[in-house]
């Protein structure tokens, strides 16, 4: 998503980029962005908490405001748990995680794959 | 609050683990392009981009395979009709509430009290992890850029995952 903040700047339209991964994040040096300490797949906050997923958005508009060195990466002060257990987890790599490589569709629903070749006859 | 989990070291051993070469992440060293706001957020007009994997009902899903595609999600979708694929993360909260990977009704909350002056017709999707640089360099930032430039967007709120 870096290379994507990247162009757009380029191109003159001010970004700024959420990240959970911090070193990803910091190899690819976007111009704005705004560390969220969650696990990957809440990048935006936490399910069904409407006050977080608010204030970590109003926190990275105010950083779109406020940032004026290019590659800023500014932290924010939320955490996931009380502890940070989910961490170690996160960081093994021991084991064969990968999931096939194809060029298939992958649809939540099954009936999504009707859906769509229905919408694509018409 | 501990160290930031280091995906890059992970995917690091993970690769090593297996036997293959490391991959190679982009390193940017240069300064970024930086283009600063030219009017405040409750004037300007906002989209969002999100590389969760989110698409709607009735569209084609992201596939495995370097997919570089991206969907159009118009800002008045039916929540429901949203759905999430990706290979790289557990989906389980993101299908529970796709604000999390796809926050666009917290922003359609925030410019409805004025934060910011209005949400683009447009919000963009596409599925991240993928392996070839290049390809997000030459194909699906140009498209995305080149989307954002006739919408006349002020500016992005990207979300990766």
């Amino acid at each position: 998503m870096g290379l994507v903040a990247r162009q757009l700047e380029a191109a003159g339209i001010a970004t700024i980029c959420l990240s959970s991964a911090e070193s990803i994040t910091r190899a690819v040096n976007p111009p704005r962005a705004v560390f969220i300490d969650f696990p990957l797949g809440h990048t935006a906050g936490k399910p069904g908490d409407k006050a977080v997923q608010r204030a970590i958005l109003m926190d990275a508009l105010e950083a779109l405001e406020t940032i004026s060195e290019p590659g800023t990466i500014r932290p924010l002060p939320y955490r996931w748990s009380d502890d940070d257990s989910w961490k170690q987890s996160a960081q093994r790599s021991d084991g064969d995680d990968r999931v096939s490589r194809t060029d298939e569709p992958q649809y939540q629903f099954p009936e999504d794959r009707e859906a769509a070749e229905a919408a694509r006859q018409q | 609050m501990s160290a930031p989990v280091d995906y890059i070291e992970r995917t690091r051993e993970q690769y090593a683990h297996l036997g293959y070469p490391p991959y190679r992440w982009i390193h940017h060293e240069d300064p970024p392009p930086f283009t600063p706001l030219t009017k405040p957020l409750r004037e300007s007009r906002v989209a969002l981009i999100a590389s969760g994997g989110v698409y709607v009902r009735g569209q084609v899903a992201f596939h495995f395979k370097d997919d570089t595609s991206y969907r159009i999600v118009p800002r008045d979708v039916d929540y429901g009709a949203l759905r999430v694929t990706h290979f790289a993360y557990d989906l389980t909260d993101a299908r529970t509430d796709p604000n999390v990977v796809f926050p666009l009704e917290t922003l359609l909350d925030l410019a409805g009290d004025g934060y910011v002056g209005e949400v683009n017709a447009n919000a963009y999707t596409f599925m991240g992890g993928i392996y070839s640089a290049r390809r997000v360099e030459q194909e699906l930032a140009p498209a995305l850029t080149e989307h954002l430039r006739n919408d006349e967007v002020d500016l992005a709120i990207l979300v990766p995952v």
